[in-house]
């Protein structure tokens, strides 16, 4: 097979996305990321279907030179089930935003992760809604001033991380949408994640909401402000790897090694692949000032997709069962003869 | 008392009693005993919402009606023959709709004063009160006779009672000289896992009651409906839901396409995804989604990669998933939404049947967005319209709205086993042909049909993307004025030249005259009753059915001229009365509606004939 390349999965359309958007970052991880997937996988970019909801970011499909399924607000995650129930052959990734997944489209979204079908869902989240022009989202800040809430919202919002492991997600990844190279290292672990993948991609609105996750992105402070959580490595972060993550009681504590007594050997180790969520709930919890944001692969473990349930269920019953065809099915049962 | 048996054409039996008291299975059993016997039969589930309404009242009432007969039977029927009623609440719901020489069985037991009352009955004597002493009455304790008949059967008081209803079978079958092997055969296969224990108890109950009808001279008469003088063939019993769904089968075997349902469940639709979930082994994939929209939306999914899709489901769920028919119309994804009508609007009397979503499927969506619906018009010929609805959808890559209703879907019928041989192929426009520019053009159309090719992803190639954004032919997306007005009539003129490839309207009788009576959907029978009625009386009618609702058959205008009076007879307030008079506004088109959640009576109609004429 001939090498693919990011210029295999451009399609020729223009980007309309304003510029200085996030969302052109997560484009070209993706756009990076896919063809190593392939090549590793030995399938060609047929495989591949994006699908995407209502919202700035659920205009990916469109630059992707692939099968790609535009489809309404809040249901591409109703969508992708099925189309990989379908064909389960077939890749599917998702692009949605935190209006589209988490408002509109949350009984979906939950579901889905529920079910774990093995889709890979990209949720855009710049906390604001961008496409009708600045209306508040259900991940604004507690008190956001939008153009909806112009003297503050009095809502608490969703974190995608609790709301995925809260419905027993398989898979949850963070990344800014400044990370190139961590983009693509969660979208890699996404591909060989069997289930839902959920990554969530914190973006930035240049119009509407400038600067939502500048606290934690300003390269300035970006090291002191997140941590990078990889399976297996100690959970270490700062300027000068110098800061760690310790179990406190029941609750996780940031200090300095070397100093109050805490060493090295005192520092959290990552394991995204333990089933129990708790520790990672508390990971994905994680918020500035009190704590850095977690970021990287957080939880992903193996179980049973759904896809693949019903799958093996066709075949199973299909082996055991004496009725091959239609016309076996109408002359099963009760029938009688009219002579 | 002297004993006497009739020969009848044909019964109408009405079982009737609590919603716990076993009526729909009794009522199903005593139809299916009756269609291995050999007789045309029609019948006609009528039970409450509540899965088990407050006990003894007339709001708790389940009744099911089964019409027998040797000849031609086209409905349940209007009036029963027989009434059986296991309270004092079944008798007071169900008294009205008993002939001037009915059977009227009751359980004596149950006419305690406690249950007089709770059924509203201010006097002792129910049948004085409701003006039914008059009846040939079958005063037989029941609840006692079952009691003595299972007293040293180890089972308990409570587990007893509920084998009343076995006791009543076997007097039903006893006085309508029905056999009781295929019930004996089913009590056994019914329980043979999981309560073997039951099995001889029910049969017990079951021939008692039958020895009890034979030995007691209070059972006046016994009738003998001979069998039907059917067509040569292999017969099943089928209901409607059932038929709906193994004609989605039979078509996902003719087009090679896996089948695949997601749905939500809702009440008289279900029983069609329960249907397809038992068929894995055909290679059917359902999805129990999480709502109606998640329903409509995973068929939607599917359709795109390339599965025959179905969602079904009743008015409201229809409402839910009007948004996702409308991308299915603009994406020209082949989809087939079945939508068993139950009586609305809103949450409505949802066990009740209507014909009062048909405004609903032809225009409830935003925009310009036309698509084909079809109606089923018996329980049986669901099939043969699931069928049809799903090759229109794949040969003409659309979304398509079956109509079904309650009185079909739950409706059963003895139905003469097709051969699958007798079905055409169905041949989806896979796409072949690449464009100019080496790209794959999905919105390209073919000059005849209009119909656009489908490249399934998996294909090499022909990577593209559809969604709801309008779009030109090349597949890109496009807000150009002159484009869009362009689309919107092609995708119009698309459904319309569905005209091209369906049956054209027949018309039964003479095909020029004073008055056409016309019909859609479950209505068939009662009309076909009912315009046969008024002929005998010596009056000529013609009559037509529209088994295709948008696009009409194409000589719908020619028929409709060619007589002085269009009567349409329809379940609602006038929905395809106004939809002809739209079509055809030359036409003198008068509405007979009703909308009270009943099947029409065959008499209301006959009224409202003889009145045009």
């Amino acid at each position: 097979m001939a090498t693919l390349s990011f210029k295999d999965f451009k399609s020729d359309q223009e980007v309309r996305w304003c510029p200085g958007c996030g969302d052109h970052a997560v484009l070209a991880a993706l756009q990076r990321a896919l063809p190593v997937a392939a090549e590793a996988h030995g399938y060609g970019k047929e495989r591949y279907v994006v699908v995407s909801g209502i919202g700035c970011s659920s205009r990916l499909p469109y630059y992707m030179d692939t099968y790609g399924f535009h489809s309404i607000h809040g249901r591409a995650t109703a969508i992708s089930t099925g189309i990989k129930v379908a064909n389960p052959h077939l890749r599917v990734w998702q692009a949605c935003g935190d209006g589209d997944a988490l408002a509109i489209g949350g009984n979906h979204f939950i579901h889905a992760i529920r079910r774990n079908i093995d889709i890979n869902i990209l949720l855009f989240n710049n906390q604001i809604y961008g496409l009708t022009k600045g209306q508040y989202s259900p991940t604004s800040k507690f008190g956001a001033i939008t153009k909806t809430s112009p003297y503050g919202t009095v809502e608490h919002p969703f974190n995608p991380g609790s709301l995925v492991l809260g419905a027993k997600g398989t898979f949850f990844a963070r990344s800014l949408d400044v990370e190139m190279a961590l983009n693509q290292e969660i979208m890699t672990a996404a591909v060989d994640h069997d289930g839902t993948s959920v990554m969530e991609m914190l973006t930035n609105c240049v119009i509407f909401n400038d600067g939502a996750h500048r606290d934690i992105s300003d390269p300035a402070v970006r090291a002191d402000r997140t941590i990078v959580l990889r399976h297996g490595e100690k959970m270490i972060f700062g300027k000068n790897r110098d800061k760690g993550l310790v179990l406190d009681g029941m609750g996780l504590k940031v200090v300095t090694i070397g100093e109050d007594g805490y060493t090295m050997d005192d520092i959290l180790v990552h394991d995204a692949h333990c089933q129990n969520p708790g520790v990672q709930m508390m990971l994905a919890d994680m918020k500035y000032p009190d704590f850095p944001v977690a970021l990287g692969v957080i939880r992903d473990v193996k179980d049973v997709t759904y896809d693949d349930g019903v799958r093996d269920q066709v075949e199973e019953v299909k082996a055991k069962s004496s009725i091959h065809c239609m016309d076996d099915l109408l002359r099963s049962g009760s029938t009688w003869e009219v002579k | 008392m002297q004993h006497k048996v009739i020969d009848a054409k044909d019964v109408v039996i009405r079982f009737a009693g609590d919603s716990g008291d076993g009526m729909q299975l009794t009522g199903t059993l005593f139809a299916n005993t009756s269609a291995i016997y050999g007789n045309e039969l029609s019948t006609f589930p009528d039970y409450p919402a509540e899965i088990r309404a407050p006990h003894g009242t007339v709001s708790g009432v389940s009744g099911f009606q089964v019409h027998i007969g040797s000849g031609d039977v086209n409905t349940p029927g209007d009036f029963c023959d027989m009434l059986v009623a296991m309270n004092p609440a079944a008798l007071k719901a169900n008294a009205k709709w008993c002939k001037r020489n009915a059977t009227i069985l009751v359980d004596e037991d149950s006419f305690t004063p406690a249950l007089m009352q709770k059924a509203g009955f201010t006097t002792d004597n129910p049948f004085t009160e409701l003006s039914v002493d008059d009846r040939n009455l079958v005063v037989a304790p029941i609840t006692t006779l079952t009691e003595e008949s299972l007293k040293d059967s180890g089972m308990d008081k409570k587990a007893i009672d509920k084998c009343k209803n076995m006791f009543t079978l076997g007097m039903a079958c006893f006085i309508f000289d029905r056999p009781l092997d295929y019930i004996l055969t089913y009590l056994e296969k019914k329980f043979a896992k999981k309560h073997p224990e039951v099995i001889a108890p029910n049969q017990k109950v079951l021939k008692d009651g039958y020895y009890y009808a034979s030995n007691l001279q209070m059972v006046a008469d016994t009738y003998h409906i001979a069998p039907a003088k059917l067509k040569k063939g292999l017969y099943r019993n089928i209901t409607g839901n059932q038929a709906t769904a193994w004609g989605l089968m039979a078509a996902s075997e003719k087009s090679g396409l896996p089948l695949f349902c997601g749905s939500y469940p809702i009440t008289p639709a279900t029983a069609i995804l329960e249907e397809l979930a038992i068929h894995k082994y055909l290679g059917v994939k359902t999805v129990q989604a999480e709502d109606e929209i998640a329903g409509i939306c995973t068929a939607i999914g599917a359709s795109f990669a390339g599965s025959l899709a179905v969602t079904t489901t009743s008015g409201p769920g229809l409402s839910l998933k009007s948004e996702a028919l409308g991308l299915a119309v603009m994406t020209e994804l082949p989809l087939v939404v079945v939508d068993v009508q139950r009586a609305g609007p809103s949450t409505g009397i949802p066990t009740k049947t209507e014909q009062t979503d048909l405004d609903q499927a032809i225009y409830g969506r935003n925009g310009e967005c036309p698509l084909p619906v079809v109606a089923a018009h018996s329980p049986a010929n669901c099939f043969d319209a699931a069928f049809s609805a799903a090759k229109i959808a794949l040969e003409h890559m659309t979304p398509v709205i079956l109509l079904s209703e309650g009185f079909l879907g739950n409706g059963s019928e003895p139905w003469r086993i097709p051969s699958m041989a007798d079905y055409p192929e169905i041949k989806p426009p896979f796409a072949t042909k690449l464009g100019e520019d080496g790209k794959f053009h999905p919105f390209e159309r073919d000059p005849e049909t209009l119909v656009r090719s489908w490249a399934i992803p998996g294909t090499k190639g022909f990577e593209h993307r559809v969604g709801g954004l309008e779009k030109n032919h090349a597949g890109v997306l496009s807000s150009d004025p002159a484009n869009h007005q362009l689309m919107v009539d092609e995708r119009a003129a698309k459904v319309q030249k569905i005209a091209d490839f369906i049956p054209e309207l027949e018309v039964d009788g003479p095909q020029e005259g004073d008055l056409l009576v016309v019909g859609w959907g479950g209505t068939f029978g009662h009309i076909l009753s009912a315009v046969n009625e008024v002929r005998e009386s010596g009056k000529t009618v013609s009559r037509a059915h529209f088994d295709y609702i948008m696009p009409v058959p194409r000589n719908t205008g020619k028929v409709l001229a060619n007589f002085r009076t269009i009567l349409v007879c329809e379940l609602n307030s006038g929905q395809f009365a106004r939809y002809l008079s739209g079509l055809f506004p030359e036409a003198n088109i008068v509405s007979f509606g009703k909308v009270q959640g009943q099947p029409f009576l065959v008499n209301e109609l006959v009224e409202a004939i003889n009145k045009e004429i």
